[in-house]
Formats: structure tokens, C-alpha cells, sequence
């Protein structure tokens, strides 16, 4: 790997980003080759934060293996969590009552709004606008109160198990939510005063870091990313799961391809999912949170695949199984991993610094990178 | 043409620059609605939600009795070894021997909070506390016995 920085042209240098580097959120080694300040490659190397985590799961039962999976993306633990659920009771032909449905829809999306929050704020952070940051943290706190009160965690929840959900809603929950979409409501014009119209911030995103439809679907993008660049590939929508294809909601579809449609496409979906949550809140049914399972879960001998849309885009859930306690084998198909591998591509030409917005509107999450 | 362009850009990037400025002098001027908690200060006054998962604990009463039966379904159920139960053998009134619990060691460094052993307890012998601060000088300190010393099984529990 590091031959290859050796066969460089006279005139060019070598620049590491990473792995501790502010900007990078994590653990992420970028090795870009510059001529003068143009950027003419940018090698991404992983395995910083690498756990093994499909291989311990193979050695954890089919109730065990889900709480690992919150370490990967740790932003959207909810939404790890529920795609493994599905697939688990896709394998044990497990019909969840309705109640648990409309919880986890419920808070698959708060969790939505809260991953885009943090990176609405760590990106504006990126670009130097320090104070967005503490904006967003305050949306995102009142949704990690309400998930501390339900789950009994703030990030790290474990909260979906196969057959529901592991605990009923807090009697607070609904009240809590409405609260939360009022103070969402009052204050999302700040989110435009302060980043979206400005002309700094406009200037370093507009016509930075293209990235065409075809190139999003032939490097496997997904989520916003892909969605910037107009590519239909919301999974809510294209492969409903769970009570998505009863919700109203639009696949948000922006067609700019740059930096500045991936930054729209995120601020926009916030709201579709706050459109998701009126629609849920009032309307949970009665009845039980979880189906009834065995104690011992066995899947039957055969390869289960589920895939979900997180706030990063598809993650794909499969699972092999010969008939035993723990599954054979298990891949997570994460969102990250391709969003990264067309960071090479969309930043050659391009000048240093904008690399940094590239990188914040791809919306990494190193753990779910390297996992 | 030049010169209007670039009076235009100054127009839209001071007023672009005043309408953040606005934001920031409105939070400078309205303490109410600034949310910062100053944490170590509140200490006394903080409550958590009473299903947040801090540690493991066993709830004694009053009698030094608990409600663990050593079924190991906490043992079993967590995915990373942080709960041992230890036997020892108890001799009933009637003098036969018993199997009870000695020790119910829980290693709080392995744990992550999963709930798993709680959901899975059939007796509520064990339960997760609010406790949060859980750093110590010394490793061996975060390895508990959650039993007390000299406490027997709650009457009626099977």
C-alpha cells in the first residue's frame, strides 16, 4: 500500500489526513497525493476501528448478536437493531403485533432526525462555524431524553429484540414528542439564518464535490448521498418494511449531485420524518410490545437477507444459518463502506479545502466503515 | 459591471453575516432558554429516568433477603460473560442439603448495559440501578459481588 504513495510524479506531495484528525470523525486515514494545493488522489485507508464484529456475532445467540450491532453505526443504533430484528424473524416467521410496529417506526425516526442533527452540526463545525454545533445539540438532547426515558440509553440502545420491542413506551413518551416536535418547529428557521443562506457557506458547497447519478448507482451509493443526486433509492419506499408503505411521507430527491444537494436532501428528510411522527403519535394501537418467542431462538437451515434504510443510506442485514443457536454466518452490508469509496472519485480537481466539505456531506460514520 | 458584482457580493455576505450575528446576540440576550446543565454542581439534584441503565444491582429488604434462586438464565443470557454464579450447598431445617447461591460475582469492565439479563430473569432478582459514575482508582474495585454477606433467598420464592 505504501509502495504505491512511493510512484508518485516529481512536484507532488503527499499530505496524510488521519487517523486522528479532527475532521475526519473517527479513525479515518486519508493518504492524498496534492499538486500544489489540487488534489490529484485520495487513498482512504481503514481498519483503525476495526472489532470483528460479523465474527463475534457468530458466536453470540440470535438475542445476543443484536446489542453488538448499535456499536456499528452509532448514530442510527435503533435502526442496526431493528434491521437484525427483521431479519431474525424473517427466518422464524414471527408476526409482530401492530403496537410494536408503530414504536419502532416511531423511533427509527427520532433517531433519523437525531443522526442528522449531530451531522448538521459537526459538518457546519468542519467549515468553521462553531455555533451551529450547540444548535443542534440542543434538538438532539431533548430526542436522547426521550429515548433515555423509553430505552434506558442514549446511544447505545438494544432496545429492538426479535418478536417487538424489549420494554413498553414510557407513559411520557407521547408527551415528550409532542414537546420535542413544537421546540423542532420554533427553532428550524435558525437552521437556515445561520448556515443555509449563508453566502460563505453557499460558496464552499455549490458546484463542490459533483458526483453524477450514474457514478452514485455504479460505486453502490445509498441515502441521501445517492439521493443528491437524484437516484430513487429510499428502501421506506422501494422495499417497505414494517408500516412505511401505509405512511404518507416523500422521498426526498434533490438533482444538484453536488455538496449542496446532499446538505438539502438531509435537511429536508428531517422534516419528512417529523411528517412520520404526527402521523404515528397519536395513533399508537393498544396491545402487546412483543410477540411471544421461544426462549432458545432456532432459525431454520437457510440464508436470510433484510435490508433497511438507515439515516447513511441501505444497510443489509444477512444471515446464514444451519439450523443451530447461533447463526453460521452473518454480513452486514453497511452504507458507509460504499459512501466512502466515491470520496476518490468526486475530490480529484478539486482544491484541499474542500475536501473537508465533501467529506461532511458523505455523512461518515467510521465504526460503520470498518466495523 | 465588475464594480456592481462585487458591491452585491459585500451586500450579500455582511447581511448573510448580521442575520447569523442576530441569532447569536438573541441567545446573548435571552438566558431562559439557554439548556446548559453545569454538571458536577447539580449533582444533588440530577434524577435520572428510573429505566436508565447504569449498573446491575440484586434489591435486598429489610431482612437481608433476596429473590435469586441460581437459575443462571443471567448467566446464560449475556453475550459477554459478566455474570457468575457460584453455588454452595445449604442444609434446610428439615437437614437435607440444598443448593443456594454463595456468590453472584458481576464484572462491571465487561458489562455493556444490554438489559439482557434482566429481561431474561424469570424471580426480579436483579435489576438495573441509575448509577452512572462508576470510575475507580483500581480494576479490581469494578468486580462486585452483587449478594450482601450472609443473605439467604426471600421466603416464597421458587
Amino acid at each position: 500500500m505504501f509502495e504505491e504513495v512511493g510512484t508518485t510524479t516529481e512536484g507532488d506531495i503527499i499530505v496524510n489526513v488521519g487517523p486522528q484528525h479532527p475532521a475526519t470523525h473517527g479513525v479515518l486515514h486519508l493518504v492524498i497525493t496534492l499538486n500544489g494545493e489540487t488534489i490529484k488522489k485520495v487513498e482512504p485507508h481503514l481498519g483503525y476501528i476495526h472489532r470483528s464484529i460479523e465474527k463475534m456475532c457468530e458466536s453470540l445467540s440470535y438475542r445476543q448478536f443484536i446489542y453488538v450491532t448499535s456499536r456499528m453505526d452509532y448514530l442510527s443504533s435503533h435502526i442496526n437493531n431493528h434491521a437484525c430484528a427483521l431479519c431474525v424473524e424473517k427466518g422464524l416467521q414471527v408476526e409482530v403485533p401492530p403496537r410494536a410496529q408503530v414504536i419502532r417506526v416511531l423511533m427509527d425516526e427520532l433517531t433519523r432526525i437525531a443522526s442528522h442533527e449531530l451531522w448538521w452540526g459537526a459538518m457546519a463545525m468542519d467549515l468553521g462555524a462553531f455555533t451551529p454545533f450547540f444548535h443542534a445539540f440542543r434538538e438532539r438532547e431533548s430526542i436522547n431524553d426521550i429515548m433515555e426515558e423509553t430505552c434506558g440509553a442514549r446511544l447505545t440502545m438494544n432496545y429492538m429484540v426479535p418478536g417487538g420491542v424489549m420494554q413498553d413506551l414510557h407513559p411520557n413518551f407521547q408527551k415528550k414528542v409532542k414537546e420535542f416536535m413544537q421546540l423542532y418547529k420554533r427553532k428550524i428557521h435558525e437552521y437556515d439564518e445561520l448556515v443555509t443562506g449563508n453566502v460563505i457557506f453557499q460558496n464552499r458547497m455549490k458546484n463542490v464535490g459533483y458526483l453524477s447519478a450514474e457514478d452514485a448507482v455504479s460505486y453502490g451509493c445509498s441515502g441521501p448521498t445517492a439521493r443528491g443526486s437524484g437516484v430513487n433509492c429510499d428502501i421506506r419506499k422501494i422495499y417497505p418494511y414494517e408500516i412505511y408503505d401505509k405512511l404518507e411521507f416523500d422521498e426526498v430527491l434533490e438533482t444538484g449531485g453536488d455538496s449542496f444537494a446532499r446538505y438539502m436532501v438531509r435537511i429536508r428528510e428531517m422534516q419528512q420524518s417529523i411528517r412520520i411522527i404526527e402521523q404515528l403519535i397519536d395513533n399508537i394501537p393498544e396491545g402487546d410490545f412483543q410477540a411471544k418467542t421461544k426462549a432458545v431462538l432456532k432459525l431454520p437451515k437457510g440464508e436470510f437477507y433484510t435490508r433497511v434504510e438507515t439515516a447513511r443510506g441501505e444497510l443489509g442485514v444477512y444471515i446464514v444459518s444451519e439450523g443451530g443457536t447461533t447463526p453460521y454466518r452473518i454480513k452486514f452490508r453497511s452504507p458507509g463502506f460504499s459512501n466512502l469509496s466515491v470520496l476518490d472519485h468526486i475530490a480529484r480537481g478539486s482544491k484541499l479545502g474542500d475536501l473537508v466539505a465533501m467529506m461532511g456531506t458523505l455523512d461518515l460514520v467510521i465504526p460503520d466503515i470498518d466495523r | 459591471m465588475f464594480i456592481t458584482k462585487y458591491i452585491k457580493d459585500v451586500y450579500k455576505g455582511v447581511r448573510s453575516l448580521l442575520v447569523g450575528m442576530k441569532r447569536t446576540l438573541y441567545y446573548f440576550t435571552h438566558h431562559k432558554e439557554i439548556i446548559t446543565q453545569q454538571y458536577p454542581d447539580n449533582r444533588d439534584t440530577l434524577v435520572l429516568p428510573e429505566r436508565f441503565k447504569g449498573e446491575v444491582v440484586m434489591p435486598h429488604n429489610e431482612n437481608n433477603e433476596h429473590r435469586c434462586t441460581g437459575c443462571q438464565a443471567c448467566e446464560l443470557a449475556c453475550p459477554n460473560g459478566t455474570i457468575k454464579v457460584i453455588f454452595k450447598n445449604e442444609l434446610t431445617p428439615e437437614g437435607k442439603k440444598k443448593k443456594a447461591i454463595d456468590k453472584l460475582v458481576y464484572h462491571l469492565e465487561l458489562c455493556t448495559m444490554c438489559n439482557l439479563c434482566v429481561e431474561a430473569c424469570p424471580s426480579d432478582a436483579i435489576k438495573m440501578a441509575q448509577t452512572f459514575e462508576h470510575s475507580v482508582f483500581d480494576r479490581n474495585e469494578l468486580t462486585k459481588i452483587l449478594n450482601n454477606p450472609g443473605s439467604k433467598i426471600m421466603e416464597g420464592v421458587e
